[in-house]
């Protein structure tokens, strides 16, 4: 590894202690300040599990019921604390079930480093006793990956790893580390990683590119932000409601982006893409004007390209250039980290109301209430809807709490309805989709707020995918609110074949277990709701608990999820119903 | 841009390390993009290597893949460059039974007009050593096939841009 033997220089500290390799990565993770981690032992990386014993006063251990729950326990800590989330396994079976949870925080830039045991040296590549080969595996869905065969190089190449991992554009980082490097000795000192040489985490802002977008934003007419996590990952939130509110333009989210902005701003217009607001989406095609402010333009949030945004300029405010014209070829790219960029183009930008144009969205937004939402948050019907649910946690919480989302119709609605006065708020797999997300990821975010409500929001299909996680919230008494949303089918997959293949339902219905029984079974405080003058006292009883809770609300087996674009439709084709 | 396939030469200098060279192909096998040729070699920069990668597609693409080469964080800098912007050659081995040197005349001929080399001479077989562009190695193995080839192989395309890669320069801004 020849930039860590270049930077590595080989002055003995005074300081240096000789110990283990396996006592060296808990030194490693308590000088980053990790204090907390989730992981499963096993035999290849039983020596550092023997120094976690060693060290439980100082560095929390959790152990999750799969490889899979750490990870995305990892990345729920990660996404409300906007630390870099810590997971370990073995080798083998251990590192694979890894991989859902790397590939979801690669594609949601999620700081996560997950430590593997690996067979040793001389076994590598004997097809040895859970022998496999993680990093080659793991490569396309990590930011950066090492297997570290020898004890000395542990404190550098973690350092790298934690850099990495949270700087720039951040993401996940796998380190493998074989049996002998752990058992052997090193001279072991720490220092910090601050700099690779063929890594620029962020770049230079271009004033002339900031200056351009500043008279582009002065001339428009119709200006339109679209912002997505990069302003939370950046800590922009602020900048990004000075430029909201000093230049008067609406602003959309995509889900990833959701709660970098006050949902009760008035120039909050909501929800872009798939199941967005019928606004937002619509009069996309209709601004001068759009700034893509941290998003990446993912095929959910544009629809059709070729009928995306033609007739506005567009302006990305972008920390990652191999983002820049990927999907979407635009007018100007604006580098850099959005805090930065936008803290320089605010004093440039003219004060502006836009107000007929801004009444573009008011209006749309009434027609979206009277066919969709009204009858979502509102319903008359008999049938309990996914969206008065969400509504009743809204008042119960007082929009306060963290929600936590799996992946289908719920995640649709609570990402539609949930309302949020706090950043880092709103937490969901949304690009890689990943079911089974919430659970886990719900409990690494309550240890990572610990001081925020935390509630989880589950389809009947996803919580079955890592249900067994209950056993870490029973064990150390991590008060989650656990909420599933039971429609007794695989609710998004079903409205596809209803809308798309002819209401042919193949494997989309559940016959489900007794949820609460099973909650009960874990020592969780259950209850189950089928009727509506129970909810909101069911909500308001789980809400004022200090304890976990296990709410159950049968909902309508075959509600839809409205507004909707077709995959491949263009986000003028927005349905309604 | 262009929505044209054409050829194109990417240039990576990178670090040296294990599992690069995965991280990269990965790049392209994600895309389903096929690599025409590959080549990596040492660079004019000390402990810094030199990948040179040949596709055929569209200028999107490849602008979108040096992209995502350069993201990785061990490669310092990805170029790419059409064919009338590098200078290129590639390299070839023929080996052949040593009697059709002298049964069959016109193999003499096409040594001689190919501007290539006899590296070797034995009792069973000689080899001849042709570089250039990769039409001119085809044209010669056109003609030697005929005569039977026992063994043939041609190397990855190695290629210098014409302007120049700004790479000195850059890690010299990292370092300060």
């Amino acid at each position: 590894m020849e930039t860590i033997k270049e930077k590595k220089v080989e002055t003995k500290s005074p300081k240096s202690i000789r110990i283990s390799g396996a006592e060296a990565i808990i030194h490693c993770l308590l000088e980053e300040g990790v204090d907390l981690l989730y992981g499963y032992p096993g035999g290849a990386i039983m020596p550092v599990y023997d120094e976690l014993y060693k060290f439980q006063d100082k560095l929390t251990h959790i152990l999750t019921r799969h490889e899979q729950g750490a990870t995305h326990a990892a990345q729920g800590y990660a996404r409300v604390s906007g630390k870099v989330g810590v997971a370990m396994a073995t080798s083998g079976p251990g590192a694979t079930n890894l991989v859902t949870g790397l590939a979801d925080a690669q594609i949601d830039s999620t700081p996560i480093v997950c430590i593997t045991g690996q067979v040793a040296r001389h076994l590598l590549g004997s097809d040895a006793f859970q022998e496999t080969d993680i990093v080659g595996i793991s490569t396309p869905v990590t930011k950066w990956n090492y297997q570290i065969t020898k004890a000395s190089e542990i404190p550098e190449v973690m350092a790298k790893a934690f850099y990495i991992a949270k700087s720039g554009r951040p993401g996940p980082v796998l380190i493998d580390i074989t049996k002998n490097a752990q058992i052997d000795e090193l001279d072991f000192t720490y220092e910090k990683c601050t700099g690779i040489r063929s890594y620029k985490p962020v770049p230079s802002p271009d004033i002339a590119a900031i200056e351009a977008a500043a008279e582009l934003i002065n001339r428009a007419k119709k200006p339109y932000i679209v912002f997505g996590q990069g302003v939370i990952l950046g800590e922009a939130e602020e900048q990004l409601k000075a430029l909201v509110e000093k230049a008067g333009i609406p602003a959309a989210w995509t889900i990833m982006g959701e709660s970098a902005l006050s949902s009760s701003h008035p120039l909050n217009v909501g929800m872009v893409g798939m199941h967005g607001n019928y606004g937002p989406n619509i009069l996309t095609n209709e601004c001068d004007l759009l700034l893509a402010i941290g998003m990446r333009f993912d095929d959910r949030v544009t629809g059709n390209l070729d009928t995306y945004a033609k007739q506005a300029k567009i302006v990305h405010f972008e920390i990652d250039p191999a983002e820049v014209n990927k999907n979407v070829k635009v007018d100007l790219a604006v580098l850099g980290n959005s805090k930065e960029t936008l803290e320089i183009l605010l004093p440039m930008v003219k004060e502006n109301r836009h107000e007929t144009w801004h009444g573009e969205f008011k209006k749309k937004h009434e027609i979206e209430y009277d066919t969709i939402i009204k009858n979502d948050i509102h319903p008359t019907k008999k049938g309990l809807t996914m969206g008065e649910v969400i509504e009743e946690i809204n008042l119960a919480s007082k929009n306060k709490a963290v929600i936590v989302t799996d992946v289908g119709q719920h995640q649709m609605i609570a990402c539609r309805y949930a309302k949020f006065e706090e950043s880092k708020s709103n937490i969901t797999s949304g690009g890689l989709g990943t079911m089974g997300f919430a659970l886990p990821a719900a409990i690494g975010a309550k240890m990572g707020a610990m001081d925020r409500e935390v509630v989880a929001i589950i389809g009947d299909g996803g919580y079955q995918m890592t249900i067994q996680e209950l056993g870490v919230i029973f064990q150390h008494q991590v008060p989650v609110k656990i909420v599933v949303l039971n429609n007794d089918h695989l609710g998004m997959v079903r409205q596809w074949q209803e809308l798309f293949f002819d209401s042919r339902y193949a494997s989309t219905v559940m016959t489900n277990p007794d949820f609460v029984k099973i909650a009960e079974g874990y020592h969780i405080e259950a209850k189950r709701v089928t009727k509506r003058e129970d909810l909101k006292s069911t909500i308001q009883e789980m809400i004022a608990s200090d304890k976990p809770y296990f709410l159950e609300v049968k909902v309508e087996k075959e509600d839809n999820v409205f507004p909707m674009i077709p995959s491949g439709a263009s986000v003028s084709d927005i349905r309604l119903k | 841009m262009s929505e044209k396939k054409q050829w194109f030469t990417i240039s990576v200098y990178s670090e040296n390390n294990v599992g690069l060279l995965n991280r990269i192909s990965g790049i392209f096998l994600k895309r389903h993009i096929n690599i025409e040729s590959l080549n990596v070699s040492k660079s004019e920069i000390e402990n810094v290597s030199k990948f040179t990668i040949v596709v055929h597609t569209t200028e999107d693409w490849v602008h979108n893949i040096v992209g995502q080469v350069e993201k990785q964080i061990e490669v310092i800098k990805a170029f790419y460059h059409t064919d009338d912007e590098t200078i290129y050659q590639e390299s070839a081995l023929f080996k052949i039974a040593s009697h059709l040197l002298f049964d069959e005349r016109q193999i003499q001929n096409i040594i001689k007009e190919s501007n290539s080399q006899i590296v070797t001479v034995s009792r069973d077989f000689f080899v001849l050593a042709k570089t250039g562009r990769k039409h001119e190695i085809d044209e010669m193995h056109d003609q030697l096939e005929p005569y039977g080839i026992m063994q043939f192989v041609r190397s990855g395309r190695i290629a210098v841009s014409k302007e120049a890669m700004q790479i000195t320069a850059l890690l010299n801004g990292i370092h300060k």
